[in-house]
């Protein structure tokens, strides 16, 4: 296809520009989701009542459209990437506060009795125990999270300029060049396949004491890894 | 512990006014039905709970006194299903009471490699996690994990009851054995009655409603159950089990009815026994026979009868004797020496008077003077036979 990657001088950008510019206004929302979630998923478990009004707020804002967010914000923070990123962030947030409760929670219950029981105060327990343990419900949550938001950047072209390569798209229609359209399809959707497997690769170098099935499940609760027979050896 | 209790702010009394001794460098087990209370007690001192009202002194020291984290971490802590850290290798799981005081982390791994040698843990499971271990492996680690510091109390929470019978036996056996190396001050928390009698020096049993039942070296729940629940809990053949306490040491044994293989027809003729037993040249036991069906120099190992499973006298308690002679189709139990030779028979009859005796001096020791004029008392031996 001519023209594939002849980008309008409208958008002031370079092909890889655009993805430069994409993957900031994709990814550092997930960071800022992350870090406000982290505290507030760690109030949800320490205060169970917590949980079920936090979540059910969340949930509103996931409900909140775009671009009603946009037309509040724009009197704001005006046709920029903040304006962009704030929904971003929060949807991430709404996606990864039931992610890192729940993979809190699912530490078992005697390893924390254990844990309290060897002399961790809470703070170490956290860092030490729960939080490592909780890494893979976190990924999962990150991977859904870093998708969505990848694929929901488009949608500042909306507001001007801030859309990047959802700008192409709008671009293909007021130039006529459907080239840019796919091009904006497929650049968007293997971005957002390296990227959950840059995620998919992190868990598997943090978690290596996960075991890995073919169908990459739960822990089961008794691993058949060894042979029985080490067990008689052993004694 | 001095009239301890328990009560949430909803009540529930866990632990009422529960006053325990628990003596020095030996195990003391605490047992009961679910719901007694028996985890509450031992949660309180290690301070995972807080009494209610009472204190619980550690070697005169109040524990309500020290510092929390200090405490635990001058306690080992084995808990059902190991509780291992999943994020952990074998290694690091046992080092982290010795990382967190600051041993360094050379030291500390040494420690735990120590230790796992000590639990029987092959080394090569040190760089392994826990999900690929097996249950009863998993609670070695546990169990290595609770002594990594040398703690010099350990708390064991029914650390054994979720492995298989098979596994359970092996690591009491062991817990037994490195408690004879090690001589810790063990409280131990289990439902299960056998479990508390096997291990324990001393046994707490408690009903629901956190009240102390009895408390007694397990022989003496055996043979004087308090009330009609401690007698209930004890189950219904506590009379066979007391006999794991009698040494047979002592057992009448004859050697008229043994004939060798190689007997001649004057030798096989001279018992006047109903059954013979025959040992190989080595004086090792093949099988009984009636005296009229061996012909001197054809005696074929086959064609006798199974001679059942051999005690060993002065090893094994009068319960093993009493079930050798059980399950021996003649009815006379064959005791052996270290390495397999008979030393003698018994016969039911032999075994019956051994235990009348036994629970006859054992009556007149813990009864006490002047309750019972009418039993002979004495010093027999009463011995716990080694598992």
């Amino acid at each position: 296809m001519n023209g594939f990657f002849d980008i309008p001088s409208d958008l002031d950008n370079t092909y890889f520009g655009l993805i430069g510019l994409h993957l900031r206004e994709a990814l550092l929302p997930v960071l800022a989701g992350l870090l406000a979630a982290l505290p507030v998923a760690q109030l949800c478990v320490r205060f169970r009542w917590l949980y079920p009004p936090v979540l059910g707020v969340t949930t509103v804002f996931y409900a909140i459209p775009s671009l009603a967010v946009f037309v509040v914000l724009i009197d704001y923070t005006g046709q920029t990437e903040l304006t962009v990123m704030i929904p971003l962030a929060v949807y991430s947030l709404v996606v990864l506060v039931p992610a890192i409760v729940d993979g809190v929670r699912s530490v078992p219950e005697e390893t924390l009795a254990a844990s309290t029981a060897m002399g961790f105060g809470p703070v170490r327990r956290y860092l030490q125990v729960q939080l490592p343990i909780a890494v893979p419900a976190i990924l999962a949550g990150l991977r859904v999270a870093v998708s969505a938001s990848i694929s929901l950047v488009s949608v500042g072209a909306l507001i001007g300029n801030q859309g990047a390569l959802g700008n192409l798209l709008a671009d293909a229609q007021k130039y006529g060049r459907p080239e840019l359209a796919v091009n904006s399809v497929l650049t968007t959707a293997v971005l957002a396949i390296l990227c959950d497997a840059v995620l998919v690769l992190l868990r598997n170098l943090l978690t290596p004491w996960m075991p890995r099935g073919r169908s990459g499940g739960r822990r089961p609760k008794k691993a058949a890894a060894l042979p029985e027979s080490q067990e008689a050896g052993a004694r | 512990m001095d009239s301890v209790t328990k009560r949430y702010p909803d009540g529930t009394v866990a632990v009422d006014r529960l006053t325990l001794e628990i003596p020095d460098r030996s195990i003391t087990v605490l047992v009961g039905p679910s719901g007694c209370g028996k985890t509450t007690t031992l949660r309180m001192i290690n301070r995972m709970v807080e009494p209610t009202e009472g204190t619980i002194t550690l070697d005169g020291a109040d524990l309500q006194r020290q510092p929390v984290t200090a405490l635990r971490r001058s306690m080992g802590y084995v808990i059902q299903n190991a509780g291992l850290f999943q994020h952990r290798t074998i290694l690091d799981n046992i080092a982290t009471v010795p990382r967190m005081i600051g041993w360094g982390k050379q030291k500390s791994r040494e420690r735990a490699r120590e230790l796992m040698e000590r639990v029987g843990l092959d080394a090569s499971l040190a760089k392994r996690y826990p999900y690929q271990l097996s249950g009863g492996q998993q609670q070695r680690v546990g169990v290595a994990r609770a002594l990594a510091a040398d703690p010099p109390v350990l708390l064991m929470d029914e650390p054994f009851s979720a492995v298989d019978p098979v596994v359970r036996k092996g690591l009491q056996d062991e817990l037994l054995r490195i408690q004879d190396e090690l001589g810790k001050t063990i409280v131990f928390v289990t439902h299960d009655i056998d479990e508390a009698i096997k291990l324990g020096t001393m046994v707490a049993v408690m009903r629901t409603g956190g009240r102390l039942a009895q408390y007694a070296p397990p022989a003496e729940l055996l043979s004087d159950p308090a009330d009609d629940f401690v007698e209930d809990f004890l189950g219904a053949d506590r009379g066979i089990r007391r006999l794991s306490f009698f040494a047979s040491e002592g057992l009448q044994l004859t050697t008229a009815p043994v004939v060798r293989v190689d007997a001649t027809a004057e030798q096989l003729a001279a018992p006047d026994a109903p059954y013979l037993l025959v040992t190989d040249v080595e004086g090792r036991p093949l099988g009984w026979s009636e005296p009229r069906d061996l012909t001197a120099g054809d005696i074929a190992a086959e064609r006798l009868l199974p001679y059942g499973r051999p005690f060993v006298p002065g090893t094994d308690s009068l319960r093993a004797a009493l079930d050798c002679a059980v399950l021996s189709p003649t009815g006379w139990a064959v005791a052996v020496d270290g390495d397999g030779r008979v030393t003698g028979v018994a016969s039911q009859q032999t075994i019956g008077e051994a235990i009348r005796t036994a629970h006859g001096a054992a009556d007149g020791r813990t009864a006490g003077p002047g309750t019972d004029g009418d039993r002979p008392a004495g010093a027999a031996g009463i011995a716990k036979a080694a598992p």
